[in-house]
């Protein structure tokens, strides 16, 4: 499945070359052949973060305070990490510690 | 998040398939953390930018002709602050003189990079900068003084220097008042900080939104009822410039910044 990942707020530091921006093909990560949100994290620990993958992730989930926009939509409104992705959907990550 | 239709759980909503529960016509784009409502962008503005104006007027920050100083640093409380100030300021004419004003603490690779995105935040919001910075005013960078002591207390000093690097410039300024852009989880984290401290002095005065007025310039923070979710999420939606990186000098072991961890996972638990 072909989605876009964006990283922003400073995730981007914890990825090669600090790209923000990241055209990935995802197998199916779940028994129904669906990608999910809580597979996708997996696969981006996996595969994209370089380092402090703790900067990311807390357990399954995002750590708190790292922000996630399904197609520009607040990953809440969702289902979070029961949220089913779709071919070409945007996932954003965003950081908020950081200064202001 | 499933639903139960006649027994049988139903898949998480879709994205997008959520209404606005103010307006009830666009799709809800946002979660709000201050109210659980789900909002779409175009109320989310108004609201957001609604809330910060009565949090001004309701607590008298400035008066008609002030000119006031936007602490500045390029990252994303004070870019929303200039810009959300900015806009309001207009809107509502508070006829206010406003400054972007920045220090240097020259902090090497942090504050040389963030110092450029509020230059350009001078050209976008057409905004005045002022830029003060420690070598001028003290001699010192901050990259010098964390090479004489080290790691430990560094943050200390830095905040001591800025605060006064603050004065000094809206002095050379002229300026009524200063804002900063603290919002309601900066705040948060500091009274945690002082309870664990058991600074009592300054648990008292730290939620203030008007500090320093027995002082040559008085500070205001016009965020301090703003969840910084929102004030993220603003940004992300308008896309406002900011710049987003730790200092260099900020890590795991100091205090302010294990709150900031623990403040956020109370705040924000998925």
């Amino acid at each position: 499945m072909h989605l876009t990942l964006e990283f922003g707020g400073g995730l981007e530091l914890l990825l090669e070359k600090s790209t923000k921006v990241h055209k990935v093909d995802v197998q199916p990560n779940d028994a129904q052949g669906k990608v999910m949100m809580k597979g996708l994290l997996s696969w981006v620990k996996s595969n994209l973060i370089k380092e402090r993958p703790e900067m990311f992730l807390k357990g399954d989930s995002v750590r708190p305070g790292v922000l996630v926009l399904i197609n520009d939509c607040d990953w809440e409104l969702c289902g979070g990490l029961d949220a089913e992705l779709e071919e070409k959907d945007v996932v954003v990550f965003i950081s908020t510690l950081h200064g202001g | 998040m499933d639903s139960a239709i006649d027994g049988v759980r139903q898949p998480p909503a879709r994205a997008g398939s959520r209404l606005c529960t103010h307006c009830g016509e666009r799709k809800a784009a946002l979660k709000r953390p201050k109210t659980l409502e789900q909002i779409c962008r175009e109320c989310f503005y108004i609201v957001f930018e609604d809330e910060i104006h009565r949090t001004i007027v309701d607590n008298n920050l400035f008066k008609p002709g002030d000119r006031v100083a936007i602490g500045a640093s390029g990252g994303k409380d004070s870019t929303v602050l200039a810009y959300v100030l900015s806009e309001l300021n207009r809107r509502h004419k508070y006829c206010l003189d406003l400054f972007l004003l920045s220090v240097d603490e020259g902090i090497t690779g942090y504050r040389d990079d963030s110092l450029e995105t509020v230059k350009r935040n001078e050209i976008q919001y057409g905004l005045p900068l002022k830029i003060v910075s420690y070598k001028d005013l003290y001699g010192w960078t901050m990259d010098d003084i964390v090479k004489a002591i080290g790691l430990k207390n560094n943050c200390t000093f830095c905040g001591v220097f800025r605060r006064q690097a603050l004065d000094r410039g809206a002095a050379l300024l002229s300026v009524d008042k200063i804002v900063t852009g603290h919002n309601a989880d900066d705040i948060a984290e500091t009274v945690l900080l002082n309870i664990l401290r058991g600074d009592i002095a300054r648990l008292s005065r730290c939620t203030f939104i008007i500090t320093g007025e027995d002082g040559p310039i008085p500070r205001c923070k016009p965020f301090k009822y703003t969840y910084e979710k929102e004030i993220v999420m603003y940004a992300y939606f308008k896309k406002l410039d900011y710049f987003s990186t730790e200092c260099n000098f900020w890590f795991l072991p100091m205090y302010r910044c294990s709150l900031a961890f623990y403040n956020q996972s109370c705040f924000y638990t998925h």
